[in-house]
């Protein structure tokens, strides 16, 4: 076996050092009746590389890739253009084969590159300290409503969520808090042009720990946070931002300058790719450097060696599971380190002049794209504002539409019923994504395909 | 083969030898190939980039609602030759499996195949949409299901959840469908019991669940003590976690009359499966009696560690659990595979105890996965298992006459072999030991862990290390502990040769620096 | 003024009504360089046994326990910017929190300073 450096020499030189007859002997604590007398029944037996090359390939051309068709979908993950020297990188064996750095003599590869990425997110966000990432945007987006609850020491159980919060991150903080004691006061989206300030204000109370905005929401508009964090702070509430779109921070406000207190997201857009969902990166930053201490996962710092160089390492590692146990802030130990490395080093390549590069041209191709699609016959466009996605109402069900356009192979979108399912007024509605990826071309065919659909 | 100098043992590196100089201080501070690298916010200025874009015309349309970011917000961009060349130095200041040993106890860092590279960067994985229309990812979910239905075999259990996102979330996915079951039967139990050698997860996982956490006792040949824990069993326990092998690393041998006895009592199995590697293919959980169980597919199944991750933590369950399990899965109906969520979840799927994450799990960690458990096949399985206790059993006999081994006469061990500090002379501690094993080349085995241990070293080697590698660290290792053992103070003060001296953690924790700031803000 | 000891390794001095709340220079020897400490609110009440703060090194967190209950009347500051005067001065400078004294007849099975020097002896 081609991945076993054991000869059965020296297995059997190593048998008679340790004093067993045979490798059964060391398995006798093993009960007798569990114990497999042969291979696992059912299951292949060993594989050449090339067979299980070929096993797999079979498999991935069986999926319709982004690359192959125009493109359009995003809710949360969006694709877009990575430098070819981001994987070289990650597939350095330093990078991909190391542990967490819990030697930080001989990880200054991964934790200078921590701190490096810790910086970039807090300033993306606007933030003061970022952490060294989480699983994803969705468990970021709870692991911080836990945060805020202990932050309120109990004394507030409500959590407020935006309608416009993406569902499947509003269900994850749902199935989270039956378990634990909060309240989530949940909504639908409001369908009009700009999102429902106003109605989100109004269910902030003495009792709410935190309210939840996404930002983009969930329908691609830009809610103005700076009015939802005067009306929670008024009400002693944190305002959780939460952002699935990374690139938009190129061109819009941070949720951190516009008074969020927490600011969690999804960081995939920036060198991770679509991967069918996963991994991802988790970010997580807080604009004020009091609450790093409520902070979940692993956080990365400055310091110096005894000969005084320059070195960083895990720290305030207090608050974690390996040391707090039952008491720490969160159960998370792993994070999504390689895909941090990825968005740090397509962070360091884009650079700021790159990120607003990059999120002009998104702009630019959105408009373009809601532009044409609202000359299309029965279909309208609803965002007042957006940034790279945007919502429009279809006159059909957008569900079918979306299957009877994949059958033309064209990926028209996100539909909202594949969202909202059980949101019959909501069934028209189909969110597109637009970005440096998608041409022109892409748009006209999209354009016309509706047209096609619909009419 | 290399062999350490036995007698040639020298501290102190920087000290001319006979007819050599240690060499002149030089204008970068470099040494050769050992390159020391600034942070991009020192090599960098905001206006460089790496990436050729369009600039903006300036009578672009905007339709961002006024909220335009107009500050510059500080974030540096490299050349591309540039950006290469500061993350390979980076690089270089890393240890890692693909340059040596790396016997991290319970951590399994074992050698992670190309192959698994390669097969998850095709186009039909990598470049797949979540939410594309689930009859254009069919082979994306061939791969959830294939692989589910590989671990399910694995562990002979009937039912798995592929979406939790490490091996963490996995045990918090396991927990949350105990608590779903009882309550489900109104049940509403409060403590969860784990021994006190239990990775810190398992009492955070349970406390994060709302259980109040309780120790198991353990016996003096470290495993638990099952007189102790049936007296403990009652109406008020959920479950208990216990990681088999475990932490000590010894096979539970009561595991199956634990099981029994939770089960008479009321309770749930929560087996943390962070030791699968060492019976992968020989022995099946679900034949002991467990009721959920993650498999850190980083740990048993090579996918890469990364620096810290991603991970993935796939839980099985028995069929007690199976319908508490978290949306969304995958399920074959006669040719094709179907995405259950929320939507149909209602129909067929109604005590699910919901969804975890926001899409399907770790797509990319599964193809990895796969193609390694395809590659190995049933029968290479069995071998990886029987490969990791032998290397482990031929770590531990070589070293248990002169370190203490407080379980070495419990029976062999599994996948790893532990020792304590006992008999460490002039004030030096495993820490010391640890950070010598550095000069010598190897990352050092997990300190500290578990609790039980005075000074624990648990040493992992894991089977894909050769018999000459074994031997190497074998008697580097042995130096090591005779030097402790002889109280060689020098050791307070290695590592000696690495890319850094030891770090000050007290300064790094009283003052946090957690972001770079330009020197004038500060 | 009076000091009685825990064996949880604090120290409580009485003055009037207020009692001030430490830990002992053994215990900041035995957790070694202390690096944060989380103090109680003040207005706080906490029972005798109950928790009233957490003193964290590098590696560890240890519960501090209220030796008697009471409200907390002001933690202190300067260990906010400084919690090395836990380990410069832990029965001076290095004070956690003030608090009220609840009921007098809690001191009942304290130690003093002779009975905690022969407990530390003992140990």
């Amino acid at each position: 076996m081609r991945y076993l450096p054991l000869t059965d020499t020296d297995r059997s030189e190593m048998l008679a050092k340790v004093g067993a007859s045979s490798i059964d002997d060391l398995f006798v604590d093993v009960p007798e009746e569990a114990r497999l007398s042969g291979p696992i029944h059912g299951l292949p037996l060993h594989a050449s590389e090339m067979a299980v090359e070929k096993h797999m390939r079979r498999l991935s051309k069986k999926n319709l890739a982004a690359a192959d068709a125009p493109f359009f979908l995003g809710a949360g993950a969006y694709r877009h253009h990575v430098p070819a020297s981001v994987d070289h990188i990650i597939q350095r064996g330093e990078f991909l084969t190391a542990y967490t750095p819990y030697q930080p003599e001989i990880a200054q590869g991964t934790l200078q590159m921590l701190f490096e990425f810790q910086t970039q997110v807090a300033r993306l966000y606007g933030c003061a300290v970022a952490n060294a990432s989480m699983y994803d945007g969705s468990t970021a987006c709870w692991e911080a409503v836990a945060m805020a609850s202990r932050i309120a020491r109990g004394k507030r159980s409500k959590v407020v969520l935006s309608g416009a919060l993406h569902p499947h991150y509003a269900e994850v903080v749902k199935t989270m808090a039956k378990f634990t004691k909060d309240e989530i006061a949940d909504a639908k989206p409001v369908m009009q042009g700009s999102p429902d300030n106003e109605g989100l204000i109004a269910r902030i109370d003495d009792n709410t720990s935190c309210v939840v905005v996404q930002y983009p929401d969930i329908l691609g508009r830009i809610p103005d946070l700076a009015e939802i964090a005067e009306a929670a702070h008024d009400k002693g509430a944190l305002l959780i931002a939460v952002n699935t779109e990374p690139v938009a921070l190129g061109a819009i406000k941070s949720p951190g300058e516009l008074g969020a207190d927490i600011v969690v997201g999804e960081g995939q857009s920036i060198g991770v790719g679509l991967q069918f969902g996963g991994p991802y990166l988790g970010l997580f930053a807080v604009r004020d450097p009091k609450h790093v201490r409520q902070m979940p996962g692993r956080l990365c710092g400055e310091t110096v060696d005894a000969e005084g160089k320059r070195g960083f390492v895990l720290t305030l590692s207090t608050r974690e599971q390996h040391i707090r146990r039952e008491k720490a802030t969160s159960n998370i130990c792993t994070n999504s380190g390689l895909c941090a490395l990825a968005f740090s080093v397509h962070m360091t390549l884009l650079g700021e002049k790159g990120l607003r590069q990059l999120a002009a041209e998104n702009h630019r191709l959105a408009c373009l794209a809601a532009d044409r699609l609202a000359s299309v016959p029965g279909v309208s466009v609803l965002n007042d504002g957006f940034f790279n996605e945007f919502t429009v109402m279809l006159d059909r069900n957008a569900r079918e539409v979306v299957r009877e356009l994949a059958d033309r192979r064209v990926l028209a979108g996100v539909s909202l019923g594949r969202l909202y399912p059980q949101a019959d007024d909501l069934a028209g509605g189909l969110l597109v994504a637009v970005t440096e990826t998608t041409t022109e071309e892409d748009i006209e065919t999209l354009g016309t395909m509706l047209r096609e659909v619909l009419s | 083969m290399n062999t350490p100098n036995k007698s040639g043992w020298k501290p102190e590196v920087n000290a001319p030898e006979d007819g050599m100089h240690a060499g002149p201080e030089t204008v970068t501070g470099n040494r050769a190939l050992m390159l020391d690298e600034p942070l991009i916010f020192e090599l960098a200025d905001n206006m460089a980039t790496g990436v050729d874009l369009p600039e903006p015309a300036s009578n672009a349309p905007s339709r961002l609602g006024g909220m335009e970011r107009a500050d510059a917000f500080g974030l540096p961009g490299l050349s591309e030759p540039e950006a290469v060349r500061h993350y390979t130095r980076l690089s270089r200041q890393n240890y890692a499996i693909d340059l040596g040993l790396f016997p991290l106890g319970s951590c399994t860092m074992k050698h992670n195949p190309r192959l698994n590279e390669k097969v998850a960067r095709m186009p039909g994985f990598a470049d797949c949409h979540p939410l594309a229309p689930v009859h254009t990812v069919q082979g994306a979910l061939g791969v959830i299901h294939e692989l589910g239905e590989w671990l399910c075999k694995l562990t002979g259990m009937p039912a798995v959840a592929m979406s939790p996102k490490a091996g963490a979330h996995g045990e918090l996915c396991g927990i949350l469908a105990i608590r779903a079951a009882l309550e489900a039967r109104g049940d509403a139990r409060k403590v969860v019991l784990c021994p006190e050698s239990a990775h810190g997860t398992n009492p955070a996982t349970a406390a994060f669940a709302g259980y109040e956490v309780e120790d198991i006792p353990a016996t003096g040949e470290g495993r638990v003590d099952f007189d102790a824990l049936k007296a403990r069993l009652g109406p008020d326990v959920a479950a208990v976690m216990i990681t088999n092998p475990n932490t000590c690393g010894l096979f539970e041998r009561d595991f199956r009359k634990i099981a029994d006895a939770v089960h008479e009592a009321g309770g749930f199995v929560y087996c943390d499966g962070a030791n699968f590697n060492a019976i992968v293919g020989r022995v099946r959980p679900g034949d002991l009696g467990v009721d959920a169980m993650h498999i850190n597919l980083h740990k048993t199944f090579s996918t890469p560690h990364g620096g810290g991750g991603p991970g993935s933590g796939p839980v099985v369950f028995s069929e007690a659990l199976a319908p508490f399990a978290p949306l969304p899965f995958v399920e074959q109906r006669g040719d094709s595979f179907h995405l259950v969520e929320e939507e149909t979840a209602k129909a067929d799927h109604e005590q699910s105890f919901g969804r975890m994450t926001a899409f399907h799990g770790q797509m990319g960690m599964f193809t990895r996965a796969l193609a390694y458990m395809l590659s190995h096949g049933a029968d290479g399985l069995k071998q990886v298992a029987d490969d990791a206790v032998l290397n482990a059993n031929y770590v531990l006999r070589g070293l248990d006459d002169l370190l203490h081994a407080p379980y070495a006469s419990s029976g062999p061990c599994m996948h790893e072999a532990l020792f304590g500090d006992d008999g460490f002379e002039g004030g030096l501690s495993t820490l010391d030991l640890a950070k010598s094993l550095i000069d010598e080349g190897y990352h050092p085995m997990t300190m500290y862990f578990p609790l039980v241990v005075h000074g624990a070293m648990l040493v992992e080697p894991t089977e894909t290390e050769s018999k000459a590698s074994l031997d190497q660290f074998v008697a580097a290792f042995r130096n090591a502990a005779e030097r402790a053992k002889a109280g060689d103070e020098s050791m307070m003060q290695s590592p000696y040769y690495a890319p850094r001296r030891r770090l000050d953690e007290t300064q790094a924790a009283r003052k946090p620096v957690l972001a770079w700031q330009e020197p004038d803000e500060t | 003024m009076a000091r009685y000891f825990t064996d949880e390794h604090e120290w409580i001095d009485v003055e009037g009504d207020t009692a001030t709340v430490g830990i002992t220079d053994y215990a900041q020897e035995q957790l070694g360089d202390i690096v944060f400490v989380e103090l109680p609110e003040v207005g706080a009440v906490i029972d005798k046994g109950g928790d009233a703060a957490v003193v964290e090194s590098v590696k560890a967190a240890s519960d501090v326990y209220a030796p008697i209950g009471g409200e907390v009347m002001e933690a202190n500051a300067a260990l906010e910017d400084d919690p090395a005067l836990v380990n410069t001065s832990p029965e001076e400078d290095g004070w956690f929190f003030k608090m009220t004294i609840g009921d007098k007849s809690e001191f009942e099975g304290l130690m003093d300073g002779k009975a905690y020097k022969s407990f530390v002896d003992g140990l």
